[in-house]
């Protein structure tokens, strides 16, 4: 460990962190996706129901993407505020 | 709650390109209030300038509706405003049902059109009011602050009853998803409009070749999606789950 300050240390780990963090993005893009193609083919079974599918769909993926935002909030926190920096 | 504010010496520690990024929010006038230190932020010029042009757009439109004749079909300008207040009707219609939906006409109305603005103002290069914590949580409170007041205006010791549903036990549980309402809501705006700032930031800051910077004119396609598209979307999902949530508060018997 000689030549590393203990800044950079905790500089490239809040890094190393952050990264692992934003992994929480997989979920929603997966939750994300599925509720897309769910919202495709009822669209496709009922035509006339577009608007409401739509908002509907659009309102359930916004709300199954705050998981995904909280990493990556927490990955922003770690790069930026540095909550951790001694 | 400025957690991302940071001065400019603080950004320093960095490796050396991050010079080049332009999203922080920066203090441009200090003063003291009550023994603390404040700033005038890049946050609070976007915001009043945001601001500006609402209450301009409303003095015009106010003048407009009022030299209307009602016995002529509206035209131009006249017709824009309808077209404007027509659709935040029929969202409030369509989602809190005619008795109820109109009655909250002014503050979804008023919070789509400052959300939409705030967020498109990314376009016109300043930094969106949005991309800041502090502006997003204290609407996020306020609309929780009516959902509550609607709740035990319509429930009245319902809603204190369903706190300790389905059983006693429940209570620690209940009370931490109503408390997560507002910063699960607020988290999302910030989230997404912050996202595309830092995006954003990165494309014009860390793209260069000695000093000439490469994000020439293409960077226009990703304003198209991360300003436009995501901030269109994101106003309307803010004003939609406010009515949403204030709607399951009224409930079925009202």
């Amino acid at each position: 460990m000689e030549g590393i300050s203990s800044e950079a240390f905790v500089l490239g780990c809040s890094a190393i962190g952050a990264g692992l963090a934003v992994i929480a993005g997989i979920g929603p893009g997966v939750g994300q996706g599925i509720a897309a193609g769910y919202g495709a083919s009822a669209v496709g079974r009922n035509p006339g129901a577009r608007g409401s599918i739509m908002s509907t769909m659009l309102l359930g993926q916004a709300v199954a993407e705050t998981t995904g935002l909280y990493g990556f909030v927490v990955a922003l926190l770690l790069m930026f505020v540095k909550p951790l920096m001694p | 709650m400025s957690v991302l504010t940071q001065s400019a010496s603080d950004i320093k520690m960095f490796a050396s390109s991050a010079e080049n990024l332009d999203f922080f929010i920066e203090g441009y006038v200090k003063f003291k209030l009550f023994g603390q230190t404040l700033y005038i932020t890049t946050t609070h010029v976007c915001l009043s300038i945001v601001f500006v042009i609402l209450v301009i757009f409303a003095l015009v439109a106010n003048r407009a509706i009022r030299k209307a004749d009602p016995n002529k079909p509206p035209k131009g300008f006249l017709n824009v405003i309808e077209l404007l207040v027509e659709s935040v009707d029929n969202m409030l219609v369509s989602s809190m049902g005619e008795k109820h939906g109109p009655r909250f006409a002014n503050y979804v109305g008023s919070l789509f059109g400052f959300l939409l603005l705030c967020n498109l103002s990314g376009l016109l290069g300043l930094r969106p009011p949005t991309s800041d914590f502090g502006v997003t949580f204290p609407l996020a409170v306020i609309t929780w602050f009516m959902i509550q007041y609607n709740g035990i205006k319509y429930q009245k010791w319902g809603k204190l009853k369903s706190l300790f549903e389905p059983v006693f036990l429940f209570f620690p549980v209940n009370v931490i998803s109503e408390v997560s309402t507002p910063i699960s809501m607020s988290l999302r705006l910030f989230g997404n409009m912050f996202s595309g700032t830092l995006m954003m930031a990165l494309v014009y800051g860390l793209i260069k070749i000695g000093s000439v910077s490469l994000a020439i004119v293409w960077p226009a396609a990703l304003h198209a999606y991360l300003d436009v598209f995501a901030g269109v979307l994101q106003a309307y999902v803010f004003t939609m789950l406010t009515m949403v949530f204030i709607y399951n508060q009224i409930g079925e018997e009202a």
